[in-house]
């Protein structure tokens, strides 16, 4: 989550669930929390009860819709507009919570005098160039950033140019933006400082600029909403924000997959910074994420661009070893300055007595990455045959990823795949009964594909922990053992790796060095031989020469130390399981600190130094939440303070501090490098310091703001199996989005086959208005065929009112939803909606572009057999879209 | 039974002449409900765990009997989740126990037209196979500049973000051992 890691110094919500009570105002958009996130939802329903006004922005009217106040329905792909007008509206009328601004965020920094903005560029920020299609972010930069780097280490770093900044395109080739889920960009130099806000230069004057375009005329203009709806939502963010209240914005998937996803997030980001709203009880962003453990799992990821904590994979061309690797990062100010320690603890974790200071540590063992290999990458190269082993572990492709078929046709290429899942899913039925057997573009006989289905283990039989969308590790505990051969992933990993170096021992190629010298011991229990979560744990959470460590400030750069992944360190403190703490919500307070266990260091409102004003007292007896106490020299409250917690409030670091050392008293952003909340961010995104509209990729209408009508650095592969529909096809006029049901989950897997689950959602289907189901002849409860270049689908047609007609750029936009849960096999079935989608993606973290695109919408069901692939020959023929070759 | 008494113990006039006017307890019991006990109430134990669905984290606790699960419901002791789950975490005892469920390795070899059993170790140890010979086939030590590249681009994995943090712990561990570089999961999805 670049958006928030570049804005605030870390990638997680910045509250928790229960906090959303303490809410004046709640903004609700792209997400659906009622129907996607119920039990979470009942915070919002506490705020309202208390007297709080729920805001709902979406294009759709839904079950959040239902019960908020006001439901403002806009067009799918265009929330910048939105957002960047409320901006605009605080800007023009000064009602930014001007104390909070000028002590926390970076409004007063002053900017090169070479820095252009879209705005006279026609769409492009400074830096572009077009034969890449990636920016130069030199212009982006402070001014006198790197005369000014008074903080720390300035060694010069090769392939480095770019004062204070990871660099050009690599930076987002390789979603280095990514890595930003806890430390903020890399800026070497704290900026100047103008506290009035009046020079010309400064963010403040920048921003105010950049968005003066986006007024209420526009958001009628391109979100289709009307200027009084607007100004209902800007009067009551504006008047629920500043000293005495706070106002939350709640977010998910609906703005997180566009090709400007990461640039959604950091729109809400300034606009809850300049309200000064972040870090305060009843304020934050909070990021509704939809899996058990997606948290976890970029925490501690299964990611190609990150290790355990954020830190990046080492680059081949920049990070020849581990001096080089840490040393764009050791310089900084904030606790990211103490990188070296974080990486050679998780080395010692990996390699154990294996890593020494004479042998770098192992860093020479990390594989390093060169480029973007992100999924789609990786399909792509299946289909070219350079990848020839898949493990699909707890994931459906076959049905859950956009452009499905490009996902099945990479399987069909394989040498072999694994496939670990409770049942028969997709995926790994793909070469019996896909769609390609039926239309007859492949055969089961000719496909190569070795299949290994292992049953997976349920949560109800293994020990471990999710870490949910509130940064909170909850242990579950196994109650019975898993049927037959059923194993948890923690035993197949581990029996895996045991087995592969059984059969290297002994094996004297270099290359195998990695895996004999693994640290691999976690015990083997029970008669199934299961590892041990416990013990697992233990070696993330880290340990020293007097045993289990208790917090990351523990780490040392010295080998003294290891730890799995630093920002869960303290999780087993004092040797305890803190995330399987269970003291009951009703015998606590309702910050419920002794319920799991939040990363970093159990804090539950992160930036919370924020809650108290500069001096450290609270900005209010209603908002009270974290302050100084003067007497006993210390941070106290209601919540562990996110600060160093005898750091005075006056502390004024000297010119030559580093780390944690260089962040003053009164600056809570502690993450990042000058210590504050980046209104404009000077490095850190591939697409631009600060959020600018550009269409959806697919879209039914040009870019009144700008000649440039999409994201410039937007990731498109046009291919013959990933076609994309031309812009303002006449062909494809409709915009369409994709949704998730309470009674299912994601693409089905883990809901599909449940017969309660199947009852209450039997099967696919499509929301259309009236208005369109009359323009195309749809029929309630009949069926209809949606169709985009990439294929055509069939869904059930649900007539409904919630579904809006917008007048945008001056013609009526009609939209259609598309749940995306189904797929052929389970006991309820339908096409999958990520047939229709195409793989366009961000250039910050590579996510597609799933929430707007275009399609075309007819009544009955669509063609059967090789009869599918005719009727998409004439519709790519009628809408121009290329045959052959790329 | 007399006449009175069988005409006082129709549920419609207990309703209307007891306590129970709404109908919801004593007045429309019958000998049967009335013997009836939660399956909650009969477990060996209960497990305190954490809904497999979306990321609210609601608690959960599972009841076992004879080494079965054969309830799940809310736990009111946690404090985001008050007791309460959604359709999804009410209906996860099926999740769990579905008669689908599959619980035995499948093989499909390469053009094979159906599946075919395998036995677990011996799957492991073609996995195994796989792996090494893979990762020696499609091997990459360094660039065309001569740097450390030390990986193979012929491996994949995807999922993840449905797994426990140790388990995502050991995969990207041991991926990263082998040189996969290639290692995802839904967070981009």
């Amino acid at each position: 989550m670049p958006g928030l890691g570049t804005s605030f110094g870390r990638g997680g919500a910045t509250t928790f669930q229960q906090d959303l009570q303490n809410a004046d105002c709640i903004v609700i958009q792209g997400s659906n929390m009622a129907e996607c996130h119920p039990v979470g939802f009942q915070w919002v329903m506490e705020a309202k009860r208390r007297g709080a006004k729920i805001i709902h922005v979406d294009p759709r009217f839904t079950r959040t819709s239902a019960v908020a106040d006001v439901h403002v329905p806009l067009r799918a792909g265009s929330d910048i507009v939105f957002l960047g007008a409320l901006v605009n509206h605080v800007l023009q009328n000064e009602l930014d919570f001007r104390e909070y601004v000028v002590a926390y965020t970076n409004a007063s920094a002053i900017l090169r005098d070479d820095y252009a903005d879209p705005e006279d560029l026609d769409g492009l920020f400074s830096g572009f160039d077009k034969d890449n299609r990636t920016y130069d972010h030199t212009t982006w930069a402070y001014e006198d950033a790197e005369a000014a780097a008074a903080a720390g280490d300035r060694q010069d770093h090769p392939g480095d140019d770019h004062p204070g900044d990871h660099g050009g395109e690599q930076h987002g080739e390789t979603a280095r933006s990514e890595s930003y889920g806890s430390g903020g960009a890399t800026m070497r130099a704290k900026p100047h400082h103008d506290p009035t806000l009046q020079h010309p230069r400064c963010v403040y004057q920048v921003l105010k600029r950049h968005f003066a375009r986006y007024t209420p005329e526009l958001v009628q203009d391109v979100c289709g909403v009307p200027p009084e709806l607007f100004a209902e939502v800007a009067d009551a963010v504006t008047r629920n924000s500043g000293r005495e209240r706070t106002t939350a914005f709640c977010y998910a998937v609906g703005w997180t997959q566009h090709t400007v996803g990461a640039q959604y997030i950091r729109t809400a980001s300034i606009l809850q910074s300049l309200l000064g709203n972040i870090g305060r009880p009843g304020g934050g962003i909070l990021a509704l994420r939809g899996h058990a453990s997606i948290q976890g799992s970029t925490d501690i990821p299964t990611l190609f661009n990150i290790l355990p904590g954020y830190i990046p994979m080492p680059h081949a061309e920049k990070h020849l070893d581990l001096d080089r690797f840490v040393a764009e990062d050791s310089g900084k100010t904030g606790f990211w300055g103490n990188m070296r320690a974080y990486t050679v603890s998780l080395l010692k974790a990996y390699w154990g007595e294996h890593a020494t200071a004479t042998n770098d540590y192992c860093f020479d063992y990390l594989p390093r990455i060169t480029g973007n290999h992100g999924t789609y990458d990786t399909v792509m190269r299946q289909i070219k045959g350079e990848c020839k082993g898949y493990f699909v572990v707890g994931e459906n492709p076959a049905v859950g990823s956009a452009n499905a078929k490009m996902q099945r046709l990479g399987m069909a290429n394989l040498d072999w795949l694994v496939v670990r899942d409770f049942q028969l899913i997709e995926s790994a039925t793909f070469w019996k009964d896909g769609p390609e057997i039926e239309t007859g573009e492949l055969t089961t006989e000719e496909i190569a594909t070795e299949v290994f289905f292992l049953p997976a283990a349920a949560h109800t039989e293994k020990d471990g922990s999710f870490t949910n969308t509130q940064r909170l590790l909850q242990w579950h505990h196994k109650a019975v053992e898993p049927p037959g051969e059923a194993r948890s992933e923690l035993w197949f990993y581990y029996h895996l790796g045991k087995i592969i170096r059984e059969k290297l021992a002994g094996s004297t190629d270099v290359r195998d060095r990695p895996l004999l010298d693994l640290a691999w011991d976690y015990g083997e229990e029970g008669p199934l031989a299961e590892p041990s979560a416990d013990l697992v744990l233990a070696e993330i959470n880290g340990s020293g020469p007097d045993g289990p460590l208790s917090s990351y400030t523990e780490l040392k750069d010295d080998g003294s130390t290891s730890s799995g992944c630093w920002i869960y360190c303290g999780v087993r403190a004092e040797g305890v399981n803190q995330a399987a703490r269970r003291k009951p919500g009703k015998e606590q307070t309702w910050v419920a600190p002794e319920w799991g266990w939040a990363w970093p260091a159990n804090r539950r409102i992160l930036y919370n130094r924020a809650s108290a004003d500069p001096d450290g007292n609270p900005w209010s007896e209603r908002k009270r939440y974290v302050w100084w106490d003067a007497e006993e020299e210390k941070w106290t409250g209601a919540d562990v303070p996110d600060f160093e917690p005898t750091k005075r409030p006056d502390y004024e670091p000297p010119v030559d501090a580093r780390a944690q050392d260089g962040i003053g008293g009164a600056e809570p952003f502690i993450m990042q490098t000058d210590g504050r909340a980046w209104l404009f961010a000077p490095a850190g995104l591939a697409d631009g310091p600060m959020p600018t509209h550009y269409e959806p990729f697919e879209s039914p209408v040009d870019n009144a703001l700008y000649g440039q009508r999409e994201n410039p650095t937007r990731e498109a592969y046009d291919r013959p199996d990933n076609r994309y529909n031309p812009a303002g096809s006449d062909v494809f006029p409709f915009v369409f989005t994709t949704y998730r049901l309470t009674e299912h989950h994601t693409a089905g897997g883990m809901s599909r086959t449940l017969p309660y689950l199947s009852e209450l959602q039997p099967e696919f289907f499509c929301e259309v208005s009236p208005a369109l189901a009359e323009q195309r002849g749809l029929e309630h409860m009949g069926w209809a065929t949606i169709v985009s270049a990439r294929t055509a689908i069939e869904a059930r047609v649900l007539v409904t009112e919630r579904m809006k007609p917008l007048r945008v750029r001056g013609r009526i936009i009609h939209q259609v939803g598309l749940p995306y849960h189904w797929g052929p096999n389970g006991l309820s079935t339908g096409d999958a909606a990520n047939e229709l989608l195409s793989v366009v993606l961000d250039p910050n973290v590579h996510i597609q572009e799933a929430k707007a695109a275009t399609c075309d919408i007819r009544p009955g069901r669509r063609p059967r057999g090789p009869g599918l692939l005719t009727f998409m020959d004439d519709y790519r023929r009628r809408a121009g879209v290329p045959e052959e070759g790329p | 039974m007399g006449a009175r008494q069988w005409f006082l113990g129709w549920p419609v006039v207990r309703q209307a002449t007891g306590p129970d006017k709404l109908g919801r307890g004593a007045a429309v019991q019958s000998q049967r409900s009335a013997a009836l006990t939660p399956r909650t109430s009969t477990a060996d134990k209960v497990v305190k765990s954490v809904c497999p669905y979306c990321a609210v984290g609601c608690g959960q606790q599972v009841f076992v009997k004879d080494g079965e699960v054969t309830q799940i419901e809310g736990d009111p002791n946690s404090p985001i989740s008050r007791g309460r789950l959604c359709p999804k975490g009410s209906a996860s005892k099926q999740l769990v126990t579905s008669p689908s469920r599959i619980s035995e390795v499948l093989y499909r070899r390469p053009h094979g037209t159906d599946w075919e059993r395998l036995p677990l170790d011996k799957a492991m140890d073609m996995i195994a196979d796989r792996v090494i010979k893979t990762r020696r086939e499609v091997w990459q030590d360094t660039n065309d500049d001569g740097c450390t590249l030390r990986r193979t681009m012929g491996i994949a994995s995807l999922g993840g973000a449905t797994l426990d943090n140790e388990e995502n712990y050991l995969m990207k561990k041991l991926y990263t051992a082998l040189g996969a570089v290639q290692i995802e999961n839904q967070a981009r999805i």
